[in-house]
């Protein structure tokens, strides 16, 4: 099978101009970055850093650094509050694992959201053999969490509320000051976590200021590299480990730390702080001419999540009526676009996206979804160019689509 | 919920882009439909059958992915011109799936209900004629029987989700 994606490629070429906006599912990672990492592979801080040598104290003293540098961004001074994990997968098991484990003396109950990511959802799915159980608060019709809902489902059985701050899909930005109000209000035991992967470099967001005890990070979300997130825990909160192995400076968290992932995700996180307010005027910028721009030129379009100031301002999420989204990203593809889709025809199940399915959307609406980014380096000619492609690659899967499919 | 790679074949990709016989067939005498849209995966074909039994015309309509739009491609292809009689012994979704040049097994569905959409026109066919040759088993074939189970499971994930909605 391999084989034929050298075809695939291949029919990619004569491309003029690419653009890529699929940056909920892996970014580019800007030069700067890889430039900040490399030293760290094989000239300075490879050792390790609990091993009592000079790259071992190296490495000792720039992932202390780093985690000092990333607890200022969140908004906390104790870097022991700090762990990198290799993930907002990881670190988000870690949190909904790793607080229910360690405090199930307290309560069984676990509260999320309906649209909670399935890094969320399936933990809570994989603790009910453990006797617990797991209540999702359904979300209204742009993602926004029921409040009444959350307070009857909170009570002193509960040990974890999970809400994420931003929707991964949908850009919602939950009124998560009020549900963590809420939670404690009822029961102030109960800890209160909440997945901030998509809110970090993109909205303000603190952990003091909110009262948070957990809260995910993760460094692709802001065009660090792969493979490094970092779950904050508040002083005193108590969590288990959910993996077993040599422990070094990460307590929650055992094997060797990997100190250039612990620097590129600290270097992205200094690139989109130091110019936070410039760099999220200039993605909602764009992503508002990408949304206009689209409903402008097509019929037949539902933006799915909220409008203005309640969204995330890099998320673009519409529902291409009559249009089947994988179908639409591959089109897209060969035109030098990249999107994905809440298609269930990328996924392994039937089902679409659980997000549009929770927010009401028909599958049908949800099959035609496109996911889309912006970040700070893309530039209006980029969004130019995706509005002069968009409107052709949806006429030719519709052309195709004809009055089948219409529900 | 788990994503797989999908590397097409080039002649999936081919059809995707080029499909053949695309869109209705205005003096279609025989029209058939498999998928549901909630699947995001449904397929239209327009036959024109004549007196002898030959399939002369067949074109499709597709709401679903590279893997269903070429697959419903292929089958107008490979069944034009065919007697019914030949074009339901001999074109399995196992051959489509050849003709394509392969498919990742998460796609095989798209084959069979290709096959299925077939299947069922013929059975149309002779439904409309009002006699069916022996041939023709009474029982579902497997592709037909793959169609109505994906189906019925859109029927029921639309049920779940409005009585969830009414809680």
């Amino acid at each position: 099978m391999v084989e034929n994606v050298k075809d695939l490629l291949k029919a990619h070429e004569g491309v003029k101009r690419e653009v890529y906006l699929d940056n909920e599912n892996s970014t580019i990672v800007p030069k700067d970055v890889v430039d900040a990492m490399l030293p760290y592979y094989n000239q300075r801080a490879y050792g390790n850093p609990t091993l009592t040598h000079k790259p071992g104290w190296e490495a000792f003293e720039t992932i202390m650094e780093s985690a000092q540098k990333i607890s200022r961004f969140l908004g906390t001074k104790i870097l022991e509050e700090i762990t990198f994990t290799p993930g907002e997968t990881e670190a988000n098991n870690l949190a909904i694992m790793g607080s229910a484990f360690a405090n199930k003396h307290k309560g069984k109950k676990i509260v999320i959201s309906a649209i909670e990511p399935i890094n969320v959802l399936h933990v809570t799915e994989l603790l009910q053999k453990f006797g617990f159980t797991t209540t999702k608060i359904p979300v209204d019709g742009e993602g926004f969490l029921d409040l009444e809902k959350l307070k009857d489902a909170v009570d002193k059985e509960t040990v974890l509320a999970s809400i994420a701050t931003v929707n991964n899909e949908i850009g919602t930005v939950q009124p998560v000051k009020e549900a963590l109000d809420i939670v404690k209000d009822k029961n102030p035991d109960a800890l209160f976590h909440t997945d901030a992967s998509d809110a970090y470099g993109r909205i303000p967001f603190n952990v003091q200021d909110l009262k948070v005890d957990l809260a995910t990070v993760s460094s692709y979300k802001i065009l660090g590299p792969r493979g490094i997130g970092a779950l904050y825990v508040k002083e005193g909160v108590n969590v288990d480990k959910i993996l077993e192995g040599q422990i070094g400076t990460q307590k929650l968290w055992p094997g060797v730390e990997n100190t250039p992932l612990i620097v590129g995700f600290t270097k992205a996180s200094e690139l989109a702080f130091q110019d936070f307010e410039a760099n999220t005027k200039h993605m909602r910028m764009l992503r508002d001419t990408l949304v206009d721009g689209i409903f402008a030129k097509l019929s037949d379009v539902k933006l799915n999540g909220p409008k203005g100031g309640k969204r995330a301002p890099d998320n673009a999420n519409i529902s291409f009526l009559r249009c089947e989204g994988e179908a639409l990203t591959i089109e897209l593809s060969l035109a030098g676009v990249y999107v994905s889709s809440g298609s269930a025809c990328s996924r392994r199940l039937l089902q679409p996206s659980h997000v549009l399915v929770a927010i009401g959307r028909k599958f049908s609406e949800a099959h035609g979804s496109i996911l889309m980014k912006t970040t700070r380096y893309h530039t209006e000619e980029d969004i130019t160019h995706v509005l002069e492609v968009l409107p052709n690659a949806v006429n030719r899967i519709r052309g195709i689509v004809g009055s089948t499919g219409v529900d | 919920m788990s994503r797989v790679p999908l590397p097409y074949t080039q002649k999936v990709l081919d059809l995707f882009r080029n499909p053949k016989n695309l869109g209705k067939l205005e003096d279609a005498n025989v029209i058939s439909v498999a998928g549901n849209p909630a699947c995001g995966d449904m397929i239209t074909f327009y036959m024109k059958i004549n007196d002898q039994s030959v399939i002369e015309k067949i074109s499709f309509e597709s709401y679903g992915c590279a893997a269903n739009i070429a697959t419903a491609s292929i089958v107008t292809e490979m069944i034009k011109g065919l007697s019914v009689e030949s074009a339901w012994k001999d074109v399995t979704w196992k051959k489509v799936t050849e003709e394509v040049g392969g498919l990742p097994s998460v796609k095989f569905h798209c084959g069979i209900l290709a096959v299925g959409a077939v299947k069922r026109a013929i059975r149309k066919y002779y439904e409309q004629k009002g006699s069916a040759p022996s041939w023709l088993p009474k029982e579902l074939t497997f592709e037909e029987k793959q169609a109505l189970e994906e189906e019925e499971l859109a029927e029921k994930l639309s049920k779940k989700l409005k009585a969830a909605d009414e809680k």
